[in-house]
Order: structure tokens, then C-alpha cells, then sequence
């Protein structure tokens, strides 16, 4: 594969990684998926962009970051609305660009959502440990020496063609509200909850502070425990979208950089909604919506169809 | 153990296979032989497979699988397992250097428990223990087996940093740091081994249902050790 230099890194924003689909296979080692939260969007730009799936993107998370361009290349911006500006104009959103030598890439805030990607024709090169590009940060492994990206980092992309203006059509993008439907299958542990899965359907929450790639915490009514069972169970590997009540009550959404816990989850969030949840910024309100295993199969079909047909058109 | 295996929905990628309730070694020695009939025979549509203390979690492609399908075939793996020929589990050993700076809470420990620093050595590598799962950290090893004798808890104020390798206790717990992390287990020694090596082409030594022992060694063995280990 051709290499060559794509960004300098002046400013790395809040925290942005490099992130593919995922670290799969090493889960069994303690090794969490990691990859990016909203799957949507990452595919959606690997597509603008003319890469296959897989490849490496940035993750940026609410205050993006400002890159140099080194060479000239092709990008799409998608997710959430952070402000995307290339050389002090605004840079459209679910559409590839060109971008030449001495570009720069701003973002100037959040106007929706919480994390944008950052295609690259080619993809985000970087060495593939265990499988995956994926940063994961507690592990030290992945993106660039397993650390976030920082000021004065040089982003290398590999050979990829495809052309400028391509675009989503407008009814495909995704809006983010701060309000959002969340849906659910029930368990693996509903069972120690009687009135608390009651409760945690009619409940309103709020994404607190602590919110990040590990997981989210809420805040709202205290989901209890039934009487007399164990607040904990022996601990079991995390399935990204799980949700567990810790004995406070307060209900914490795992997301993809979690190995094994020890609490009670009540509910599991079906995969199409966990990219909503990555989208979500503290202080959004959550409520969350029952559905059965069959119909999560036909909204996960339904989701598969409509990024195939996003595919479809982009290569007209 | 349950008669039967439980199957609990883990979202609409995932089926969890609980084989029983409780932290056993034979319950443990069920979900290692299901594991690796799957590792050697994958089901169609299956993903990834996780082996835990007492379950196992099969994540699968919805496209291709669901839960009714996986049940079926698990249970068919179940009522035919002495046709996969498994084999016995493995028993690592991992050296380790004791006391001093490679395990500064040696002394505490023994004082804990009423022993003497060389007692805590001779009864800690005298078990042998089962790996019932990874996680936590990369590499980390959750072990079963350690004697009632060196039960001692955490520390009251966790260390900023533990250097990777540091054996540890907490509670009724040993294990093995994986890499530098904080951490709030009593550390009587280290090992010079790597459990965790992302930059080897295997780069884990343990796997879950296998067995693991502790082998003293002195300062400089450690020493000898870590620098023919080093990258």
C-alpha cells in the first residue's frame, strides 16, 4: 500500500482517536472491542470516501480538532454537527471533499450531537495491532502509541480513489435531538428487578458528566433492586449497549471500551440505537422503549438495507 | 450446575450460556470444553465466544443466526461432548521474585494473617490455580484456588502505579498485573514473565480454563530473566 503524509496535527480537540469497526477475536483475553461508537456514521464516511469498510477514520468528540493538510486528499465529515470548517468556510457534512496542501480543518463547536468522523480516502494509516487500528486508551494499544491524537502528530492514509461530491441524500442523514428513544431487550438480568423494570421504562434520564467511550452514566429515578437477591453477580464479559444497575440504582450504559463487570444488567440496547447513545452529550435526556429479540432482527435488517442503499447510490 | 444450561439475551448480537450459579471449578471445567469444541467446530453465524467463571457468550451475526438456532446447536454440543476430543487443561508455571521492592506488601500480608514472610511464600506457591476467565485489564487473570490463609483485603488507599508483572492479593483473590495500571492489591512479588505482549505474534500466555503455579526465584534470576525477556 502507497503511504503518504495526509495531517499535521495542530490542536487535537477534546479527544479524538483513530478508530476502525473494532478489535474483534482478543475479547476472550480481556481485550474490549473498542472501535468507533457510531457505526452509522463511520460507515457512511468510509463509503463517501470510496474505502472499503474497515478502514481506520478520526473519532471527534465535541470540540473537534484543527488539522493541517499535507497532501492533497479526499474527505467526508459525518455524525455529529461539531462545525466543520475547511480554510475559514464551512466544510459540508455527508459529502466528500477535496482538500489540498496547506488546508486547514477546524471545528468551531457543537451545534448537534457529540462525535464526528473523519474519512480519509485510503484510510487513517496506522499500524494494526491485534487485528484493528482501534485506539484503546486503557490498554495502551492502537491509533498512535495507544493514546489519543495531540498537538504535533503527523497522520499517514493509504492509496484510495474515489471522487468529490459525493453525498448523502438529505432524508438519509441522521438528526440528533437532545431528547431520545432509546430501544431495549430486557435482560440478561431483568430478573432481579421487579417494579425496577417498570420503572425504568416510564423513567426520563439524563446523561450526566461522566460519560465517555467506557460507558454512561445517568441520573434520574432509582431503579431498584427486587427484594432479597444479590446486587452483584459473578463477573461476565460486556456487550456494548448493556445496561447495568449498580446498587445505587443509577443505571450506567456500557459502550465499547468495557471488558468484564460484576453488576446486574437489566437491559441491553439494540445495536442500531447505541450510535444515539454515542451522539448523546451530558445533560440530553434519555428514555427507553421496550422492544422483543424479533423486532430488534427486523430494525437491525432495516438499518443494514439503508446503509446498503446509501452504498447503492453513491455508486452511480 | 444446572441441570440443563440457562439462556439469557444479551442484546441482538449476543446469547449468554450460563452453566451454573456459582464460582466452581467443575462448572468452569463445562464452559472450557464447550469453548474450545466451538474454537474447534464454529457454528455458523457466530462471531466471537467469550468463556467466563460459568457462562459462556456467543456473540453472532443476525443475518445469518438468532438465538433459537444457537440454543439448538448448543444444546446438541452439550449431549455430545465426550465426542470432542478435548484436551486436558495446561498448567503454566510463573516465576516470581518475592518481598522487597518487588512485593512491597509481603510483610503486611504475613503480619495480617499471623505468618511469617517465608510462610506466605512456601503456602503461596504451593497452590495450583485455575485461570476462570481474562478481562479487567488485557491479559488479566481472574484465579481460583488461593489458600484461606492469605485472605488479606485491599489497600486502603490504592497505588497511583503498579508495575506490570506485580503479583498481588485482594481479598480471597491472587492475580497477576498485566500492565502498569493503578491498582489496590497487596503486591508480595513480580514476575519478570510477560502475561501481556502486544508487540508478540501470541500475544497472551494465559487462556482461560487453564491452571497456573508460582515458582520462587531470587532477585538476580529476576533480573537474568527480564533482560533475555526484554524486546
Amino acid at each position: 500500500m502507497d503511504i503518504m503524509d495526509i495531517f499535521e496535527v495542530i490542536q487535537p480537540g477534546a479527544y479524538t482517536t483513530i478508530q476502525d469497526r473494532g478489535r474483534f477475536d482478543y475479547q476472550q483475553y480481556g481485550v474490549p472491542i473498542c472501535g468507533v461508537v457510531d457505526s452509522f456514521a463511520y460507515r457512511v464516511a468510509n463509503a463517501l470516501v470510496g474505502n472499503s469498510q474497515g478502514q481506520a477514520v478520526l473519532e471527534a468528540t465535541v470540540f473537534g480538532p484543527t488539522l493541517k493538510v499535507l497532501n492533497q486528499g479526499l474527505i467526508a465529515v459525518t455524525g455529529g454537527n461539531l462545525s466543520p470548517f475547511l480554510n475559514n468556510a464551512p466544510l459540508p457534512m455527508w459529502e466528500s471533499v477535496t482538500i489540498r496542501p496547506g488546508g486547514m480543518i477546524q471545528f468551531k463547536g457543537v451545534k448537534g450531537g457529540c462525535r464526528a468522523y473523519i474519512a480519509v480516502a485510503g484510510g487513517i494509516d496506522v499500524p494494526i495491532v491485534m487485528g484493528s487500528r482501534s485506539t484503546y486508551v486503557a490498554g495502551k494499544i492502537g491509533g498512535i502509541n495507544g493514546r489519543p491524537l495531540a498537538a504535533g502528530d503527523r497522520l499517514n492514509k493509504g492509496k484510495g480513489i474515489a471522487k468529490a461530491g459525493n453525498r448523502v441524500s438529505s432524508n438519509l442523514i441522521p438528526t440528533y435531538s437532545n431528547d431520545i428513544e432509546i430501544r431495549v431487550i430486557l435482560g440478561p438480568q431483568d430478573d432481579y428487578f421487579s417494579e425496577g423494570v417498570e420503572k425504568f421504562f416510564t423513567s426520563t434520564f439524563k446523561v450526566s458528566d461522566k460519560a465517555d467511550r467506557m460507558g454512561y452514566r445517568l441520573e434520574g429515578d432509582m431503579i431498584m433492586h427486587r427484594d432479597g437477591v444479590e446486587k452483584s453477580i459473578i463477573s461476565e464479559p460486556s456487550v456494548p449497549g448493556g445496561i447495568q444497575v449498580p446498587p445505587d440504582g443509577q443505571p450506567i450504559i456500557l459502550l465499547v471500551e468495557q471488558t468484564v463487570g460484576g453488576y446486574t444488567k437489566i437491559a441491553t440496547i439494540i445495536s442500531p440505537d447505541i450510535e444515539k447513545v454515542g451522539q448523546a452529550k451530558p445533560g440530553d435526556q434519555i428514555h427507553f422503549k421496550q422492544v422483543d429479540i424479533e423486532e430488534a432482527h427486523r430494525i437491525l435488517k432495516m438499518e443494514e438495507e439503508k446503509i446498503e442503499s446509501i452504498k447503492m447510490s453513491l455508486m452511480r | 450446575m444446572y441441570d440443563k444450561p440457562r439462556f439469557l439475551l444479551a442484546g441482538d448480537r449476543g446469547l449468554l450460556v450460563e452453566f451454573g450459579a456459582t464460582i466452581d471449578p467443575e462448572i468452569n471445567g463445562k464452559v472450557r470444553q464447550i469453548f474450545l469444541s466451538l474454537e474447534k467446530m464454529p457454528i455458523h453465524g457466530v462471531t466471537e465466544v467469550i468463556p467466563t467463571y460459568r457462562s459462556i457468550l456467543i456473540f453472532y451475526d443476525p443475518l445469518q443466526s438468532d438465538p433459537d438456532r444457537l440454543r439448538q446447536e448448543i444444546l446438541d454440543r452439550e449431549n455430545k461432548l465426550d465426542k470432542w476430543e478435548i484436551p486436558p487443561p495446561e498448567t503454566i508455571e510463573i516465576q516470581v521474585a518475592y518481598g522487597g521492592d518487588f512485593g512491597p506488601d509481603l510483610d503486611f500480608v504475613a503480619h495480617h494473617n499471623k505468618l511469617s514472610p517465608e510462610e506466605v511464600i512456601r503456602i503461596h506457591t504451593s497452590g495450583t490455580y485455575l485461570i476462570y476467565m481474562l478481562g479487567f485489564t488485557p491479559g488479566f487473570p481472574f484465579l481460583g484456588g488461593l489458600s484461606e490463609k492469605l485472605f488479606t483485603p485491599r489497600l486502603e488507599k490504592p497505588r497511583q502505579f503498579v508495575p506490570a508483572g506485580s503479583v498481588g492479593i485482594a481479598n480471597k483473590q491472587t492475580g497477576i498485573y498485566s500492565i502498569d495500571s493503578p491498582g489496590g492489591w497487596q503486591l508480595i512479588g513480580r514476575t519478570p514473565i510477560k502475561v501481556y505482549d502486544p508487540t508478540r505474534s501470541l500475544p497472551f500466555l494465559l487462556r482461560a480454563g487453564n491452571y497456573l503455579r508460582f515458582k520462587r526465584i531470587s532477585g538476580e534470576e529476576f533480573q537474568e530473566i527480564a533482560g533475555t525477556h526484554k524486546d
